[in-house]
């Protein structure tokens, strides 16, 4: 690991005075990703700016009836606070399918949404990578590419952005507020993270030196029917290959409003608003739901060893969109378990 | 340490060479008892544990966050020491599988794991009673397949599995839960 100053910040004022264009400074919050990536040697600040002390560990309902969630509060507060459980079980459980217990007692919000992706490649100084090093080539879209992206890829980069909390986040549409020198900003989730592009170094819009201070949850939960899917190589503490979170909101047999939004398929979470405007209106029923898994994979792309995942992804959208709509009464969310409510 | 921790922004440059050979003042507290120590910002919670503390029950797996050897408790609640920095922890409540035990007394979860036989190389063990406790104090284990999904933090390359569900089921049930530690 590369040496480096340390510094705790107590205020957003300490952070921001912190900033500074002449050095690599970082902000630390878990931890879980930052450490991990520079002991791999891919992250190497100069300085460290221990932001856990900022008075950002709140979660609050807001004026438009929905949730502030804190940037410090951790993924697991999150996911059992009282709030969260009953009225966006879709975040609780999409985070607890996330990680391990261990780790998301130090994740935080901030952080989750910040992570990198886990592109082998990415993390081994000694092969080729354009989000490490600019310029390089990518080693992925030749090489071993399992875990890759199979929509909104480049010739530049075909990582996957690794978040499951974040795919429940896409579809619930929240907003990540920031501050930096320039001011306070409130960011719509479809335009956080970026397609990769030409410059897949870059992984969200937000601008260097700005800190996150929450998430913002509209008061649409789609409490009543609401899924997510996670299919990983082992049953628990991996990241997924493919994750799908479903919200419906239905009136008698039919789809009002749907959402649909899909993890390890891309250097985002995936959404298309096309498929989700197809579903409303609709009955909520196999053949429709069939037809939207097709459409949503229609530009689909495999890189060889990923192939498989856009079979995956149609099965896993259309078991969404059934255990959703089948959904009968609340699931303790406890814990994430694949299909917990249909397992008694 | 004020000294440090205060530094202007304008003078970073000075720091970065004058921090490489001053470490930071940290004050831990490890299953009671207060130490002082003197820590590069680089050494992690599990290495000041181990090389400075002496305390070598907390085992480094994979220093990755993957395997959960490294579990200990912050304020009752697990953690993997190993992705953390120590002087991130200034005074807060720090247990590890050294603090379990009262005297000679072992913690239930230890005889349990005696008991039904819950290792066998016992590398992952310290981690593994560690995080049975920390999931005990969060309070989210109410079956065994939640007890599956809750402990599924910590790797068992001799893959004990089973005996060690066995042993904290035996915990949870015979209601000798410990107190929150
Ligand atoms: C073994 C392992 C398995 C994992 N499995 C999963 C999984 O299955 N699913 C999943 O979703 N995640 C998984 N994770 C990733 C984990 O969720 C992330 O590492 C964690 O959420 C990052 O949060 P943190 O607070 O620790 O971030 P840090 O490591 O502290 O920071 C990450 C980045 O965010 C920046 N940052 C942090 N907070 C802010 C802020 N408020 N404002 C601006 N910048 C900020 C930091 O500067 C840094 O660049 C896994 C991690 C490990 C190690
Ligand atoms: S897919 Fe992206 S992260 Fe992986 S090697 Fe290619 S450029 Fe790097
Ligand atoms: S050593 Fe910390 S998780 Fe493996
Ligand atoms: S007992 Fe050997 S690793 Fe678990």
């Amino acid at each position: 690991m590369n040496r480096f100053t340390y510094t705790k910040a107590n205020s957003i004022d300490d952070t921001l005075r912190e900033v500074n264009a002449d050095h690599d400074i970082k902000f630390i919050a878990g931890g879980t990703n930052l450490i991990d990536l520079m002991r791999a040697n891919v992250e190497h600040p100069s300085h460290l700016v221990d932001i856990n002390h900022i008075d950002l560990h709140a979660i609050q309902e807001t004026a438009e009836g929905g949730l502030s969630l804190g940037a410090l509060v951790k993924n697991a507060d999150t996911a059992y606070h009282e709030h969260v459980q009953s009225r966006y079980p879709l975040l609780a459980k999409a985070i607890l399918a996330g990680a391990s217990p261990q780790l998301r007692n130090m994740a935080t919000n901030g952080g989750n949404l910040l992570q990198r992706t886990r592109c082998y490649y990415f993390y081994d100084t000694a092969t080729p990578c354009n989000k490490r090093v600019p310029g390089q080539g990518c080693s992925a879209i030749n090489g071993f590419n399992k875990i890759h992206s199979i929509l909104g890829t480049s010739a530049h980069c075909i990582a996957t952005h690794p978040s499951d909390m974040c795919v429940a986040l896409a579809a619930l549409e929240a907003r990540i507020k920031v501050i930096g020198n320039d001011g306070e900003r409130v960011i719509p989730f479809a335009e956080f993270h970026r397609l990769p592009g030409d410059t897949p170094h870059i992984d969200s819009t937000l601008k260097p030196g700005e800190l996150i201070t929450s998430i913002e949850l509209p008061s649409k939960g789609f409490e009543t029917h609401y899924q997510y899917i996670k299919l990983r190589d082992r049953r628990s503490y991996a990241f997924a290959l493919v994750s799908v979170a479903v919200g419906l909101e239905l009136q008698d047999d039919y789809i009002q409003e749907a959402r649909i939004a899909l993890g390890g398929v891309a250097h985002k979470p995936w959404r298309d608003e096309t498929v989700e405007n197809f579903l409303n209106g609709k009955k909520a029923a196999e053949d429709a739901f069939e037809t939207a898994a097709e459409m949503m994979m229609k530009d689909a792309k495999g890189f060889r060893y990923n192939n498989f995942k856009i079979e995956m992804a149609k099965r896993a959208i259309v078991r969404a969109l059934v255990d959703a709509r089948d959904l009968k009464t609340p699931e303790p969310l406890h814990c994430y378990t694949y299909n917990r409510h249909q397992q008694q | 340490m004020k000294d440090i921790m205060n530094k202007e922004v304008d003078d970073r440059k000075e720091d970065a060479i004058v921090t490489e050979k001053q470490l930071l003042p940290v004050q831990l507290n490890v299953n009671g008892k207060q130490y002082i120590l003197h820590l590069e910002p680089w050494t992690s919670l599990l290495d000041a544990l181990r090389e400075h503390l002496g305390l070598t029950g907390t085992k480094k797996g994979c220093d990755h966050g993957q395997c959960g050897a490294c579990t200990i408790l912050i304020d009752g609640k697990r953690i993997n020491s190993c992705l953390t920095f120590a002087v991130m922890y200034q005074g807060v409540p720090i247990t590890t599988i050294e603090g379990l035990a009262q005297g000679d007394k072992l913690h239930p979860l230890q005889q349990a794991f005696i008991k039904h036989d819950a290792f066998q190389c016992g590398y992952c063990t310290p981690g593994q009673i560690c995080s049975a406790q920390g999931m005990l104090n969060e309070g989210h284990a109410y079956s065994r397949d939640d007890i599956h999904e809750l402990m599924s933090g910590n790797l068992c390359r001799c893959a004990a599995y089973n005996n060690i569900v066995k042993a904290i089921e035996e915990v949870i049930e015979t209601g000798q839960t410990p107190d929150a530690v």
